[in-house]
């Protein structure tokens, strides 16, 4: 087992002076301290699901995730996250291009509308249309006269996923290209090659793995979302229930070991998004240094 | 004049068009659409739903618990940060990549494994009933619900500054005599502070709007443990359309005003740290 110690200055000086270290007893009540803490709100409810779901055994955790309900709510979440990645990848790529590439005015408004999203409550994420495309919406009377179904149905889950989630890429692109700057892209443009050259060429290379971990952190919540499509969905079992919206039904229905068995799928999901969040980290600093 | 630095790299027009059009259809429509709804409510009826003893006391719990959860998180998480920085232990790396779960992990499945852990019969609910507290299906189960969902903020933006601090403003001080303790409140409090307030408003900011974890802790009694997302969704699905709105509303000007908050501390935090 490694010491609890004093950590130097950088990593390389042999140790720090002895004044500026605690005393081990505070250290390791410290420690203790952190780690009580997020045992109560972060390892205990990790562990809990697992121990949950499997807590009748292996058989009936297989079973809860294939019967037909749940298959049906793997595949629509399949679906819409497969529609909504792609599309918010193109997004976060564009506007990373705009802000970081160019100036013009109103750069730190559209950053800010760009963050919109992400301060707005799930609930209301999902009511804004609602407020559209519902019965009582704007469009709402239009659409009936048409025949076209977007609440309770796939384009309105899908919308208020977009809407989510369409932060993510981009906020993980505009710091890392900013700090990249483009005098690469300037240069390969000069060399005489064109708009598509250059970006696949140089700016993907370089931004790749940011990229990466921006489009695997979109897909996680594009998969978990659950206020805003709860709001957007009519919950129809088997037709417009996602597996968060599942967990929730088989939940409420006292079928625990079922609904931790669903919710499992995705506490893999957001464990391995942790995962790939720290091997791109892991490969990062060993290439920087 | 400076000679204008020549920006050969094309594309402007590209992608600032999609980005304009994306973020107009997806993001800056609906809202146009809120803000027309709301317009078409009579004042009275805004005031009165707004004003409904059952709205404001899910205002109080929503904003209440979520400043609480903040400042949980203020607390601990700067005693995580700092851990996390200074000391070598064990299991550090993994309890590093670990803080982020809560921004990974679909907020319905935090939510039902919260509740059965603190419940009556649960692992933690268990000892603290022992001790005669109930946490879920009351007050108390909303704050731990909400401290979970803030917990990787005050952490992540606290982490870095501790990081970066120069240990020999440090030296200094305890050369010239100053205890840890001094050190810690006269040197490193001032220099974490913009960071963890900023920290400690992003966990408040995505507290008051937070749904899915909540739901499922707080047993949802009108008046004592019904936050206010969950209210929108009680009007909607009683064809209040009006209500919801009125109540969204409120949470929406709330949200703008903490991103503004935000968006100040963080350029307070990042002049602090330049200094």
């Amino acid at each position: 087992m490694e010491p609890a110690e004093h950590v130097g200055v950088k990593a390389g000086r042999p140790s720090a002076p002895r004044a500026l270290s605690e005393h081990p007893a505070v250290r390791w009540t410290l420690i203790g301290a952190a780690l009580a803490f997020l045992s109560l709100f972060l390892f205990v409810p990790l562990a809990a699901v697992f121990v949950n779901a499997f807590q009748k055994g292996a058989a009936a955790y297989v079973q809860s995730i294939s019967e037909p309900d749940a298959r049906a709510a793997i595949r629509l979440t399949q679906l819409i996250a497969g529609i909504t990645v792609p599309l918010n990848m193109v997004f976060g790529l564009a506007a990373a291009w705009a802000i970081t590439t160019f100036e013009f005015a109103g750069k730190n408004m559209l950053v800010t509308l760009i963050d919109l999203p992400f301060s707005v409550s799930p609930v209301v994420s999902g009511l804004i249309y609602v407020l559209l495309f519902g019965l009582q919406g704007l469009l709402g009377p239009w659409l009936k006269e048409h025949d076209v179904k977007i609440i309770f149905a796939l384009p309105g889950m899908l919308l208020a996923t977009i809407f989510v989630t369409c932060p993510f890429v981009a906020r993980e692109l505009i710091p890392l290209m900013q700090a990249q700057g483009s005098e690469e892209e300037e240069a390969a443009v000069t060399l005489g090659a064109n708009g598509w050259q250059t970006f696949r060429r140089v700016s993907l290379p370089k931004i790749r793995w940011g990229l990466l971990y921006g489009v695997v952190l979109c897909n996680a919540r594009a998969m978990g979302e659950f206020g805003a499509v709860s709001v957007v969905s009519g919950h129809i079992r088997g037709l417009t229930t996602t597996i968060p919206l599942y967990v929730e039904i088989l939940y409420n229905e006292y079928q625990f070991a079922a609904s931790f068995a669903v919710a499992s799928l995705l506490t893999f999901l957001a464990v391995a998004t942790l995962v790939v969040k720290s091997l791109i980290e892991w490969r990062t600093e060993s290439s920087a240094s | 004049m400076a000679l204008r630095r020549h920006r050969p790299v094309p594309g402007f027009s590209l992608t600032m068009g999609f980005t304009l059009t994306y973020l107009s259809l997806i993001v800056l429509l609906p809202l146009a659409g809120m803000v027309v709804k709301t317009a078409g409510l009579s004042w009275g009826e805004f005031a009165r739903t707004i004003t409904d003893p059952r709205v404001i006391a899910s205002y109080r719990l929503s904003f209440g618990a979520s400043f609480v959860g903040a400042l949980v998180n203020a607390v601990f998480g700067l005693l995580v940060a700092w851990v996390l920085v200074r000391y070598r232990f064990p299991g550090r790396k993994l309890v590093d990549v670990l803080v982020d779960l809560p921004f990974a992990l679909p907020t319905a499945v935090a939510g039902i494994s919260l509740t059965t852990i603190y419940s009556e019969n649960g692992w933690i609910g268990r000892w603290l009933q022992l001790a005669g507290i109930r946490a879920a299906f009351t007050p108390l189960g909303v704050v731990i619900a909400l401290t979970f969902v803030g917990l990787p903020f005050v952490v992540r933006t606290v982490q870095p500054v501790l990081e970066d601090l120069d240990l020999e403003v440090e030296e200094a001080a305890s050369s010239l005599g100053a205890g840890r303790w001094q050190v810690f409140r006269r040197i490193l409090l001032p220099a974490v502070l913009p960071s963890l307030v900023t920290g400690s408003t992003l966990a408040f900011a995505r507290a008051v709007g937070e749904y899915g974890s909540v739901v499922f802790i707080s047993g949802n009694m009108p008046m004592r443990t019904e936050i206010a997302p969950l209210l929108i969704i009680t009007k909607l699905e009683q064809y209040d359309t009006a209500g919801a709105t009125a109540i969204a509303v409120v949470m929406l000007a709330a949200s703008f005003v903490l991103l503004l908050a935000i968006n100040g501390l963080q350029q307070w935090s990042r002049r602090s740290t330049w200094a």
